[in-house]
């Protein structure tokens, strides 16, 4: 009896636990509305931001990512800083540079009045250490081949040269750094604002752990200093990065705002209920939620914004088996599809239909077409190649990564090459790592790709067809396309550059290792209250120039 | 009773040493490693990474050198996040993933135990009917389709609760606790209506009846330590379930529990990360149902009886 009893008692007292904490819990919550991110962030100057995956890391030496590089560009600054809305290299941490005759030395003048977030005065010598560190072989830096502009900085990263001194990087006095090229490159100063070339704090990084070991914990919240025009206040993995403003930069006084905070959200639906709710001022991911985007172009297209990004997304021909190496199948293939169908009922992403692989510059190179679609021709092409009307075409199959959109683009093109050569071709879908691993041992017969560039300059695209090049997924390995590679590589003129890479460009569409498909878009969702935000092509957003108004009454 | 326990904790040594060893192999034979990526690393850098993580050795020395470190209670760096070692991943995701499995069972088990009781009273009736109906539709509905519902009904609808976060806003607990909970709740629903049904056809029921006893007393001292009893033993592995399986609820909600970084690195192919959650998992299910083994020998004497013979 004694034991029911005691029984008993427990489990009256454990409903009447229950009870009490479930009313707790609502009672929590049925305060009074809570005022949101945005109009909080909005009076205390602080932005709140979408940033797609959870950052790997926040050295820039050691990172890739877009997420990462979005949280990078507010914690560093490089010698030279891109415009917000033209791109154009202007004065960073340098104030001022000049440049040889012959495009191959380079003199910065790097501001006195430069500090690290811990008030540390910045050198020349730090940026000689760090160009070092990011050439150290045994540095897994993913970038460190941007280092190869310096004179030496290949023979250096490979081994032929232990002295770093050989390296064209030069601190000439505690203010002024000269950088040696080994090619002329009329693009390097647009380069030097890439990650890569943002400056680390010597005694920071080697308090943390060795200089090439990727698990250094310098960047942890407690320990970072940067340079940027913010630094690190606290980062909760998969919750939340917040940056505060700089005291120490020297541009302070002109940075209006007091934070930021970064959430990593990797949904596209989630991060529109976001914004929808007001917890974030913007979406930092390239894309945005697809179904949606007719319903803010009804309701809210002010807080809509597109625009063309440096990106294109294409499929990759495995020109090494039948029938794909005969280039009457490639151009058949390539001529039958209507992408212009494409991107207006099927992706509906306000993409923009591609014929080269080389996105136009809307300030600058701007590729030639040479085809267009044409069924007709299509038709023939394949006929010619011993297929007409499709007739004893092998089957073969379409490789992507699982996803929705992906799979939606491979259906429409399978039933265009159906409807228009008559052929049959699979789909096949792998998750992601399976699949990377098939397209890298060119398992594929026909895989999807995309490729967003590192910087505005057309070689990177090109660069991505260099013979047995690591994003070559097309088994194409042209000597003549490397040495006018080459060529382009040592030109400076603009004009003669421009020739080149029509030359390049006419060349892939002749062999068409690849199907151009489209230019990708950037589409975001900005808040009114946000200002000083531009979009680019390169998707670039630096902070110091943007704050907040509230306009909405 | 400690025999009792002592002997379970000694069969869970085999039994996650087989766990490592599937693991293992089973992430080694998936194509693709944790270093590729869609824009290529260069060889120079993978073979310094892969030198730098010896996952250049032979994969039985990894294997050994893996148990080694184990057992000296380290878990090894994460591939994906080199800067965090995976033991402080799983120390910042497991308050969370805990607290909100807590909710969670709480929700389940206040109105499953409810409902269910409820049901058990009238059998058969409307009264019976309504919970049981809505108990099926709360385990048809999966978590991904009833979050999206509740955000949008309370959340943007009513605007009355948090759609996501955690701890930055109060009541943002609420909405992720119900919708994991939901389906526990539902399946404590009908094990309760169960287990009561078949304790208040008993015949010390009937007995307390007899002797005058209100019906309240008769369920609350009587009956409902009996018809407990699935429930209890449904509880351990729930709650195990409810820790590891809230990865759905964790994404929908943007709550950086254990559960997303489990998916995430399973999709990075992050070796030490998948094999340490994966360790970690398999030992909470042990003690876990080791727990509930030990509640439901504490709440049936007959059990007790039994092994104290034994």
């Amino acid at each position: 009896m004694v034991s029911l009893l005691r029984g008993s008692l427990v489990i009256r007292r454990f409903f009447l636990w229950c009870f009490l904490s479930a009313l707790a819990l609502l009672l929590s919550a049925c305060g009074e509305k809570q005022e949101s991110n945005r109009d909080w962030g909005n009076k205390n100057r602080v932005l709140f931001v979408a940033n797609g995956e959870e950052p790997k890391g926040l050295d820039p030496h050691l990172t890739a990512g877009d997420p990462d590089r979005n949280v990078i560009v507010g914690l560093f600054e490089g010698l030279t800083k891109l415009h917000p809305k033209t791109l154009e290299p202007g004065p960073g941490v340098a104030e001022s540079w000049t440049i040889s005759d012959d495009g191959l030395t380079y003199i910065f003048n790097i501001r006195e009045n430069a500090r690290w977030s811990n008030g540390d005065p910045l050198t020349a010598h730090d940026f000689v250490w760090s160009y070092k560190r990011a050439l150290t072989p045994t540095l897994p830096n993913e970038y460190a081949y941007m280092m190869f502009y310096f004179k030496n900085g290949e023979a250096f990263y490979t081994g032929e040269i232990d002295d770093f001194s050989e390296v064209g990087v030069k601190a000439l006095n505690d203010y002024q750094l000269q950088l040696e090229l080994a090619n002329p490159t009329s693009f390097f100063l647009q380069v030097l604002d890439h990650h890569s070339f943002y400056p680390v704090h010597k005694a920071t990084v080697l308090a943390g752990g060795d200089l090439d070991d990727p698990s250094n914990r310098w960047t942890i919240p407690e320990t970072f200093v940067g340079n940027g025009p913010f630094t690190l206040k606290r980062w909760e993995i998969n919750n939340v990065i917040e940056l505060e403003k700089n005291p120490h930069f020297w541009g302070a006084e002109d940075v209006w705002l007091e934070g930021i905070h970064f959430y990593p959200i990797t949904e596209y639906s989630v991060e529109e209920r976001y914004f929808r709710s007001g917890k974030i001022h913007l979406t930092h991911t390239p894309q945005m939620a697809i179904e949606k985007i007719a319903v803010y172009r009804e309701k809210n297209p002010e807080f809509l914004r597109i625009y063309p990004n440096y990106a294109t997304y294409y499929y990759s021909i495995n020109m090494t088996q039948k029938p794909f190496d005969d280039v009457r199948v490639r151009k058949a293939l390539a001529l039958s599809i209507d992408r212009k169908t494409l991107v207006e009922k099927v992706t509906k992403g306000e993409e923009v239909p591609a014929y080269t692989m080389v996105p136009p510059d809307p300030e600058g190179y701007q590729p030639k077409s040479y085809f267009s679609y044409d069924p007709e021709l299509a038709r023939q092409l394949l006929a010619e190649a011993g297929y007409p009307n499709g007739e004893g075409f092998p089957v073969r199959s379409v490789l992507y990564n699982t996803n929705e959109n992906h799979k939606k683009v491979a259906l429409a093109i399978q039933q265009m090459w159906k409807d228009t050569l008559n052929i049959d071709i699979q789909l096949e879908n792998q998750e992601w790592k399976v699949y990377l691993n098939t397209m890298l041992n060119l398992h594929h017969d026909i895989g999807r790709t995309g490729w967003i560039a590192d910087y505005v300059e057309p070689t990177n695209f090109f660069n991505v067809l260099i013979p047995g090049g690591g994003n070559n997924y097309t088994g194409w390995a042209s000597p003549e396309y490397k040495a006018l590679l080459d060529e382009i590589n040592a030109t400076v003129d603009i004009e003669k550059r421009y020739e080149l890479f029509e030359k390049a460009n006419k060349m892939i569409a002749d062999v068409m290792p690849l199907i151009p498909l489209y230019y990708y878009s950037d589409l975001n969702l900005v808040h009114t209250s946000v200002k000083g935000w531009y979009s680019n092509v390169m998707h670039y957003h630096r902070f110091e120039g943007v704050y907040l108004e509230d306009d909405s009454e | 009773m400690l025999r009792f326990i002592a002997q379970r904790l000694l069969t869970a040594i085999p039994v996650l040493f087989v766990v490592i060893l599937i693991t293992f192999t089973l992430i080694r034979l998936a194509p693709g490693g944790p270093f590729d990526q869609e824009r290529r690393v260069p060889q120079v850098v993978l073979e310094t990474l892969n030198k730098r993580y010896n996952l250049d050795d032979p994969v039985h020395v990894q294997f050994f050198n893996y148990l080694g470190n184990l057992l000296k209670g380290d878990f090894g760096p994460s591939f994906k996040y080199p800067t965090r070692t995976v033991t402080e991943m799983i120390s910042t995701g497991l308050p969370v993933t805990l607290e909100l499995g807590f909710y969670a069972l709480l929700f389940a088990m206040c109105i499953g135990i409810a409902s269910g009781v409820v049901a058990a009273l009238r059998p058969n009736s409307l009264q019976d009917y309504v919970p049981m109906s809505l108990a099926m539709a709360g385990i048809c509905l999966p978590s991904f389709v009833l979050g999206p519902l509740l955000i949008l009904i309370f959340g943007i609808g009513l605007n009355a609760l948090p759609i996501s976060g955690w701890n930055a806003t109060p009541g943002d607990k609420i909405l992720p606790a119900i919708t994991l909970g939901a389906a526990y709740a539902a399946y404590v629903a009908r094990l309760t209506r169960g287990g009561m049904l078949e304790v208040l056809s008993q015949d010390y029921i009937r007995t307390a009846r007899a002797k005058g006893l209100s019906p309240l007393r008769i369920l609350t001292h009587h009956a409902l330590r009996g018809g407990l009893a699935p429930v209890v033993s449904f509880a351990g592995p729930a709650a195990a379930m409810l820790l590891s399986g809230s990865f759905v609820v964790e994404t929908v909600f943007q709550v950086p529990g254990l559960g997303r970084f489990y998916l995430q690195a399973a999709f990075n192919r992050d070796y030490t990360m998948i094999l340490g959650t994966t360790i970690f998992f398999a030992t909470l299910i042990i003690i876990f149902n080791l727990l509930a083994d030990i509640l439901l020998v504490w709440l049936n004497p007959k059990l007790r009886e039994n092994m104290l013979k034994s």
